[in-house]
């Protein structure tokens, strides 16, 4: 995996933010390569920065020390090689589910590819999340799984160096969020797209990710830990249950967790 | 017509936003309670033309026995009626500038209410983009909008008067005075309104000034816009009535007026009842207007 191409790469990044009560030092010396391909998931306590570094990496803040680079070039904006899949889907409600990809696709392709072109691409991107039969729905009339495919497909659609994820499946049910993590595995295999994905569940970190980048508390939070998954792709969920892979990494996230939390109250 | 403009709820919900300044939040439609079981269509049809029908048999029962029994000089029923039979069978007569028929008189009146709102749509929904949008813009102008709010439209006819010296542009000038508040508060809400996340998705596609303004800004702000204009447009209507008592010439107010100094009271009650009527098509049209393009309700 390490001999693959350095997509990302985050480089001594610190994140204050001033408040009305002063300054708040979020992230401080975060520090992390993501090669191309590559499944990364960050997990942390809530409130250890990990939705900050992601807006840092899509470019929606602004890092006030260090940098990320995206394949050596300076990251100073968001931009659709970085395109984010909000935890709320974050579709815009007065168009149809068709036209919420089909906005990323014209603004992304503009002049790149004809407008036939773009409706195929449209149409492809909603066939590889399986919502092509609700092309014409709008947001309201859809389900919460299904507005957030809605969601994946119109980052995919933007062709992304980089596809991230911001909690994606935190709002949704059990067996939903089952069924779109088995869905995002597919397409990582299908396209090879780099990942990083913000999360708090553990198994679902496991499940999805190459690596799992575990994040210390805040403030000043960091990377405390970094676990490999070495599992095998492609993954099913039901035969991970007594493997002993799994359930190792499993277990060290846990245990970061964990002594995270205690550490914290002590 | 959709029953919907004769409920009582939309009205008021309206009124509420322009109350108010906070956003409104589209609710959820309010609903009759649950029936214990279900109308067909024939019995739901029946009830909404039955009920109101019974409504109006008794209005015209207790107009008859008050007429008959306290008030003399009040015309009858019958009066009444003979007198619109008369007005509607030849509504577009002209005799010369001051004598024309009714629906010559509704439609300048129609005429004015539209350019005074029309006028105020284009001036309104620009303020009130600057005003959600611009903080300092938003502290600057709204103590002067908080001021003039409250005020009648009406107190504002001289001044049109003393600027125009026509009637004409003077009523215009009243009824753009009138429809201007609500169009700039409702767009202004409609834009604090939309969530960052839209925001959001906008900045990662890169979208410059004028996408974001023509993709995201106008679309999530237009069913406040559309709110506004619904409440301007119903209280133009009110307004123009009043506006043209004062400043004669032709139109339905000024009918209405000229009507009484005719001590035809008949009419004047054919023309309260033609105002309505003409309301309620207004109404409509606008509902109509607003719930096409209201994301925020649409549920199927």
């Amino acid at each position: 995996m390490t001999d693959r191409h350095p997509v990302l790469r985050i480089s001594k990044v610190g994140k204050t933010f001033d408040t009305r009560s002063g300054s708040f030092e979020a992230l401080r010396d975060v520090a992390l390569t993501i090669h191309e391909g590559e499944f990364v998931s960050i997990i942390g306590h809530s409130g250890c920065g990990k939705s900050t570094l992601l807006n840092l990496v899509a470019g929606l803040e602004t890092a006030t020390l260090g940098g990320i680079f995206l394949d050596g070039i300076l990251v100073d904006g968001p931009g659709p090689e970085r395109a984010v899949v909000f935890q709320n889907h974050s579709l815009l409600p007065w168009l149809t589910v068709y036209g919420n990809v089909r906005l990323a696709v014209d603004k992304v392709f503009a002049g790149r590819k004809s407008p036939a072109e773009r409706d195929d691409w449209t149409r492809e991107m909603l066939d590889l999340v399986n919502m092509a039969h609700a092309a014409d729905k709008r947001p309201s009339e859809i389900s919460g799984g299904m507005k957030q495919r809605v969601g994946i497909a119109r980052a995919l659609a933007m062709e992304p160096k980089v596809l991230l994820l911001d909690e994606p499946f935190g709002a949704l049910d059990a067996l939903t969020r089952a069924q779109l993590q088995d869905s995002v595995m597919e397409i990582h295999a299908r396209l090879g797209n780099t990942v990083v994905m913000i999360t708090h569940d553990v198994d679902e970190a496991v499940l999805l990710s190459d690596r799992i980048v575990m994040m210390s508390n805040g403030p000043a939070a960091g990377i405390g830990e970094i676990h490999d998954v070495a599992l095998p792709r492609p993954r099913r969920r039901l035969e991970l249950g007594e493997n002993t892979d799994y359930l190792a990494a499993r277990s060290a996230v846990m245990r970061f967790l964990t002594r995270n939390r205690t550490d914290k109250v002590a | 017509m959709n029953s919907a403009v004769l409920s009582i709820v939309e009205p008021e919900k309206g009124l509420d936003m322009a109350a108010s300044n906070t956003a409104p939040v589209p609710s959820p439609q309010l609903r009759e309670p649950e029936a214990a079981r279900e109308r067909t269509p024939f019995e739901t049809l029946l009830r909404a033309v039955l009920l109101p029908a019974i409504t109006f048999g008794l209005v015209l029962l207790g107009w008859t026995i008050m007429q008959a029994a306290f008030v003399p000089a009040f015309p009858d029923v019958p009066a009444v009626w003979n007198k619109a039979v008369e007005i509607f069978s030849d509504p577009f007569y002209v005799y010369g500038p001051n004598d024309m028929g009714i629906a010559w008189q509704v439609m300048y009146s129609l005429g004015r209410v539209l350019g005074g709102f029309l006028l105020a749509v284009a001036v309104g929904i620009p303020v009130g983009f600057l005003i959600g949008s611009n903080k300092t813009f938003e502290q600057a102008w709204l103590p002067l909008i908080a001021i003039l709010r409250p005020v009648s439209p009406l107190a504002w006819l001289p001044i049109g008067l003393l600027i125009f010296r026509a009637v004409d542009p003077s009523a215009i000038f009243v009824i753009f005075i009138t429809s201007i508040w609500p169009i700039i508060l409702n767009t202004a809400a409609g834009v604090k309104a939309i969530p960052q996340d839209y925001l959001n998705v906008a900045r990662v596609l890169n979208f410059n000034r004028r996408e974001m303004v023509a993709k995201i800004y106008v679309p999530a702000t237009l069913p406040y816009m559309l709110t506004g204009m619904q409440l301007s447009l119903g209280t133009a209507w009110m307004v123009i009535v009043a506006a043209e008592m004062l400043t004669g010439g032709i139109g339905i107010g000024f009918y209405i007026w000229d009507e009484w100094n005719n001590l035809s009271v008949p009419s004047i009650i054919v023309a309260i009842i033609i105002i309505g009527c003409v309301g309620i098509m207004l109404e409509a049209g606008m509902g109509f207007v607003r719930r096409r393009y209201d994301y925020t309700s649409k549920k199927e």
